[in-house]
């Protein structure tokens, strides 16, 4: 039951894993407020998923948890994305600051 | 002529592109904004070119719902930065219900015919999202002081955790070798639910920045799960991202509280809460007026200040900046020194003090201000405790020994704000408080810095 689809899956998520590892590393622990609040909005693009869910209608039961999923989701990609810009627009260096 | 499906992959891969470089950005503060843009244009694109799917035959609901989405969306996006910490938890918990939600959907319309392999993946989606939906609105609540925020902890408390977690794991086990038994299905997802309340339980409020992180590793490890069910790579990339980043963090905290991840993986937390609590005898300490202190502060040549959670609860940030701003304009050189586990979340105080204009070049991690400490002239702790014990260096009876601490007490004179001499949330006594160079000064952190700033700015001849 090993299908081709599922090996690339495999490779797909470790290498994913790995590229978010050497990104996230990086991310400057004075960020990692924002850092969980944008990764958090990113997270919701499982609305992808809740859209084609509902969308397909194949059930009552899939309307009903794909419309519920897709206004979860979008609550958090547009607050996560909001407060992730008001938190780093926050952020100022003394060389910019001082006028 | 391209076929819709090229072009809905191709948005796909536009999308996850943006998203590695969203958190690239992120590295730095110069960048990091680019870094929200980026993101905002790959979940803009995957969406339109999800809604161009050919399959959907109804957008009535997918339109109210996205639309109310925004709605409640917006007001979740405006909360007062102190508030920053229970809305990640709040939006931890809606990830996980999405994932949740279309996991349990894509069940029952694939049942029986579901593979071994698919229902592996999605036993795991519904256990990581359920655990991760009631853990997370748990966590919200305590943090918003909704619920009682008293770890509560009883014998055999890891034993009764780990019994439901391996009854839901039979549980999909069986539903992996007869995907057919759907009356079982609700039970596997009702136990992940109860287990995320009884993992959150025995949580105090000192551990939130590492529970708040394991859960966000959760939800986006649940999230690719959900990428494996329904074969997008996408959804994959997306929950692996957050997933490592959430993974991180957890590791990154559980460093700095010096507890092994397997501890902090399996929940047992909380357990220091319950030692050498109250070995009180009264030894003396030395405390200070604002006047005095306002002296030793303004005749210093370096003040390093050291935040923690007591300064978010008394909203002392702004205080803190007219202090700053005081001492600055007296040449006294001011940095912030910044405990990873400060705070309520990771990061916590960093936004904290960037909202009230402190630049964030002041803002120093722990060995960085570590380094400098010998060299200062006054330590001042607004709010923190803990993480300024020297018995995490000194007393191996101490249940936070080997924890890193910030090296306070090697400054010249230490000074701590706090309202009284009871021993802190974790019920762990501070010798820092009864040093030759530790002076207190008791009080509301907010009103005492603002009555130190009174001092400074009057007695230094006015505005």
């Amino acid at each position: 039951m090993v299908t081709p689809d599922l090996i690339s899956s495999l490779y797909v998520f470790i290498l994913a894993a790995f590229i978010g590892f050497e990104v996230i590393r990086r991310v400057s622990p004075l960020l990692h407020t924002p850092l969980m609040s944008l990764t958090n909005a990113l997270d919701a693009i499982a609305v992808v998923g809740a859209i084609i869910l509902a969308g397909e209608r194949k059930s009552n039961l899939a309307l009903i948890f794909g419309t519920i999923a897709i206004v979860a989701a979008t609550s958090n990609i547009v607050g996560g994305f909001i407060i992730t810009d008001r938190m780093l627009k926050m952020f100022k260096s003394s060389r910019t600051q001082k006028p | 002529m391209i076929p819709a499906t090229h072009l809905i992959e191709a948005t796909y891969i536009i999308a996850v592109v943006l998203f590695i470089l969203s958190l690239k950005w992120l590295s730095s503060p110069a960048t990091a904004r680019h870094g929200v843009w980026a993101g905002e244009a790959g979940m803009l694109l995957a969406i339109i070119g999800t809604l161009m799917y050919h399959g959907i035959v109804d957008y009535k609901w997918i339109a109210i719902a996205l639309v109310l989405g925004a709605i409640i969306g917006v007001p979740l996006g405006n909360v007062q930065m102190t508030a920053v910490p229970q809305r990640t938890a709040l939006s931890h918990a809606f990830g996980a219900l999405c994932v949740t939600l279309v996991g349990t959907a894509e069940f029952y319309l694939r049942t029986p015919n579901v593979s071994a392999f698919v229902m592996s993946v999605l036993s795991l989606e519904v256990i990581l999202g359920g655990l991760t939906i009631t853990g997370s609105l748990m966590a919200a609540g305590k943090l918003q002081e909704w619920l009682p925020q008293r770890p509560i902890t009883y014998k055999g408390q890891n034993f009764v955790n780990l019994g439901m977690l391996a009854i839901a794991v039979v549980i999909a086990v069986m539903l992996v070798r007869n995907p057919g038994q759907t009356h079982l299905y609700p039970f596997m997802v009702g136990i992940a639910l109860v287990f995320g309340v009884m993992m959150i339980i025995p949580i105090g409020g000192a551990d939130m920045p590492t529970v708040i992180s394991l859960l966000n590793s959760y939800a986006g490890l649940s999230a690719a799960a959900m990428g494996f069910v329904l074969n997008s790579k996408l959804l994959i990339v997306a929950g692996s991202l957050d997933g490592a980043s959430g993974f991180i963090l957890s590791v990154n905290m559980s460093k700095a509280m010096n507890r092994s991840f397997t501890n902090v993986l399996f929940g047992a937390f909380g357990q220091v809460q319950t030692s050498t609590a109250g070995a009180g005898e009264a030894k003396p300490v030395r405390s200070a007026t604002p006047e005095e202190a306002a002296a030793i502060l303004s005749a210093a040549n370096k003040v390093a200040i050291v935040p923690g959670y007591g300064m978010a609860v008394a909203q002392a940030q702004h205080k803190v900046r007219e202090l700053y701003d005081a001492l600055t304009k007296r040449g006294v050189d001011v940095k912030f020194g910044i405990h990873p586990v400060a705070g309520r979340m990771p990061g916590h105080m960093n936004v904290l003090l960037a909202e009230a204009d402190i630049p964030y070049d002041k803002l120093l991690e722990m060995d960085d201000m570590n380094s400098e400490m010998a060299q200062t002239d006054v330590a001042l702790v607004i709010g923190a405790n803990d993480v300024t014990n020297p018995a995490a260096r000194t007393d191996p009876g101490s249940p936070i020994y080997g924890m890193p601490i910030l090296d306070v007490d090697k400054a010249r004179t230490v000074m701590v704000i706090k309202r009284s001499m009871s021993p802190g949330f974790a019920g762990i006594d501070n010798p820092l408080y009864y040093l030759d160079n530790t002076l207190m000064l008791f009080g509301d952190a907010k009103q005492f810095v603002n009555s130190i700033v009174r001092e400074l700015t009057g007695a230094g001849g006015g505005h």
